[in-house]
């Protein structure tokens, strides 16, 4: 799923700016299970612009609601008009949310709540780890089911650098090495031959750097565009 | 007819192939750039390792540092007389930049060529980076040696005009974690097409020779020229740091106590109490031992079947690379003619 964290309430702050109403919208889904930006911090979130704005002596209207989804339209039809009162609508979505609400609400002002972190998993209560990079192109079936281009520092596609010291890579001791795992791994299934083959340079263009993707289903679509 | 030229027998015809095609025990050196744009500072490094290392590797950003560039100090030091190893790292440039500056080096007049991933920007001074990591180290090997060998660049697109060819070279880090697995990425390394390996440094000889063993079992050390890879320690709490904090890097604690030792005259007192003098004569001491340990590692390594030669990394401490060569008795180095064709060319 999505982890994201919450923005410094200064920062919140500052993008509020002078605005009089404000909507704090929260999101269902990924960040209410990482508890950044469910209906539980939403309503926290608002309660702390309220008090802030009160002892900076110019108190303003800020409420709040969640949606099951921000990122799909018929969730967001739900709170047209409470976005319409808003001078500015501040989104505890992810990144994919903030930018829902901008297309579904062209006129309205909204600004991000979360710094969107990375796809991840709770390893355990209060402890998240990034495990994909979304790279369009998935190799986990060589690499023992473990993502180098997530978990390594340096992206590698053929085996550890010479920084990997005792399980972690040399960037921090909070980071285990990925090509330890994975070389633990195949090695406990028999599979260390599969570390021996040269992977080639990775085709990049169905991650990020071929451009922003679309994937378009013609089997899924309702209408057929004609003419 | 340029192919006839080039081949000669050799892949590239520079000096460190031709020293240690020969048979020839190779001795290479290492020269940091400045971080500054002084050119200066390579010459007199130059002037420090010439005609005492067969060709020195010229760092890339070491440590995510920046300083000149590997390429531009490489044809600064072969106006000197010396013959360069451009280092390449992966951290800072995508397939399209390295072709295209391995194209230019060539062109200047640069034979040699490591390959490497590069150390992490977070250690360096430009921690905010953004890291490229496009292709990976064996995969840089692959790529210049395709561009020799099959004539093409890595997209498969033949080349118009005459191709690079480099002696290309790969390093490897046989005490890094997993050991074990050590021996096998650097026959991976050679299956992708490098001739020789720098080791990380070795201050444990059995270990390596451990190392080794497996290299032999392997059979890789008839497929590569293996320089390992040895530096003089400048104190005991240099020893003492590497052998903590260098991933890879293990400093046997009787080299660490040799250290002490040195500096025993001046033990026992705090650092107010040594006087400026005393400072400059116990780094002498230390700096005497560290050569003397450096000398008997290089000794020691020549007898480890399937070493090729050494890679002396003085960092920042180039004067010492011409007491070691002495006093290993590898001076003077040998001089191996270039094919006749390839001076016509």
């Amino acid at each position: 799923m999505i982890i994201a964290e919450q923005k410094p309430l200064n920062e919140l702050k500052s993008l509020v700016g002078d605005a009089e109403k404000v909507l704090v919208v929260g999101c269902g889904t990924c960040v209410t299970v990482c508890f950044a930006g469910g209906a539980r911090e939403a309503a926290i979130t608002a309660a702390s612009l309220r008090m802030a704005s009160k002892l900076d002596g110019n108190p303003k209207q800020v409420s709040d609601v969640t949606v099951q989804r921000q990122c799909e339209w018929e969730y967001l039809d739900q709170i047209a008009e409470q976005v319409k009162c808003a001078d500015v609508v501040l989104s505890l979505g992810c990144g994919i949310g903030v930018q829902a609400m901008v297309e579904h609400f062209p006129s309205a002002w909204v600004v991000p709540g979360l710094n969107t972190s990375f796809l991840g998993l709770p390893l355990e209560q209060g402890v998240w780890a990034e495990r994909c990079a979304a790279c369009g192109d998935c190799i986990l079936g060589l690499t023992g089911g473990i993502c180098p281009i997530a978990r390594c520092s340096k992206s590698l596609l053929n085996g550890p650098c010479g920084g990997s010291e005792a399980g972690h890579c040399e960037v921090s001791p909070d980071i285990p090495c990925a090509w330890q795992l994975i070389y633990d791994r195949l090695k406990s299934m028999g599979k260390l031959h599969v570390l021996m083959e040269l992977q080639p340079p990775k085709n990049w263009r169905k991650a990020r750097d071929g451009g922003p993707r679309k994937i378009v289903r013609p089997d899924l679509r309702l209408a057929a565009e004609e003419g | 007819m340029s192919e006839v030229i080039s081949h000669n027998g050799y892949l590239s015809g520079s000096n460190l192939e031709r020293v240690l095609r020969a048979g020839h025990f190779a001795v290479t050196g290492e020269l940091g750039p400045p971080q500054s744009a002084d050119g200066e500072v390579i010459r007199k490094k130059a002037a420090l390792l010439r005609g005492y290392v067969d060709a020195v590797n010229i760092t890339d950003n070491q440590t995510a540092i920046v300083r000149m560039s590997s390429i531009g100090s490489a044809v600064i030091v072969l106006q000197e007389g010396l013959e360069p190893v451009v280092q390449m790292t992966c951290r800072d440039r995508n397939r399209l930049a390295i072709q295209s500056d391995l194209l230019g080096a060539y062109a200047l007049g640069v034979r040699n060529l490591l390959c490497l991933t590069g150390d992490h920007q977070t250690f360096g001074n430009h921690p905010t980076a953004k890291n490229v990591f496009d292709i990976d180290s064996i995969q840089l090997v692959r790529m210049v040696t395709a561009m020799r060998d099959e004539r093409v660049f890595q997209s498969g697109e033949p080349f118009k005009g005459p191709e690079p060819r480099f002696f290309v070279g790969a390093a490897e880090s046989p005490f890094a974690d997993p050991v074990e697995f050590r021996p096998y990425r650097l026959a991976k390394k050679i299956k992708a097409g490098a001739s020789f390996i720098q080791t990380q440094l070795v201050y444990d000889v059995p270990a390596f020779a451990r190392f080794m063993e497996k290299v032999r079992e392997l059979g890789l050390h008839r497929q590569v020229y293996i320089l390992a890879g040895v530096g003089p320690l400048k104190s005991p709490a240099m020893a003492r740091y590497m052998n903590e904090s260098v991933p890879g890097l293990r400093v046997p604690s009787e080299l660490i106590e040799r250290m002490e030792a040195a500096g025993a005259p001046w033990a026992g007192k705090s650092k107010d109490e040594l006087t400026k003098e005393d400072k400059k004569a116990r780094a002498a001491a230390w700096q005497q031992t560290g050569i003397q340990i450096c000398i008997e590692l290089i000794q020691q390594l020549r007898q480890v079947e399937g070493v090729a030669g050494v890679h002396i990394m003085a960092i920042e401490w180039e004067e010492a690379v011409r007491p070691i060569v002495e006093g290993a008795g590898l001076y003077p180095r040998p001089v191996v003619p270039a094919p006749t064709a390839e001076a016509a060319a």
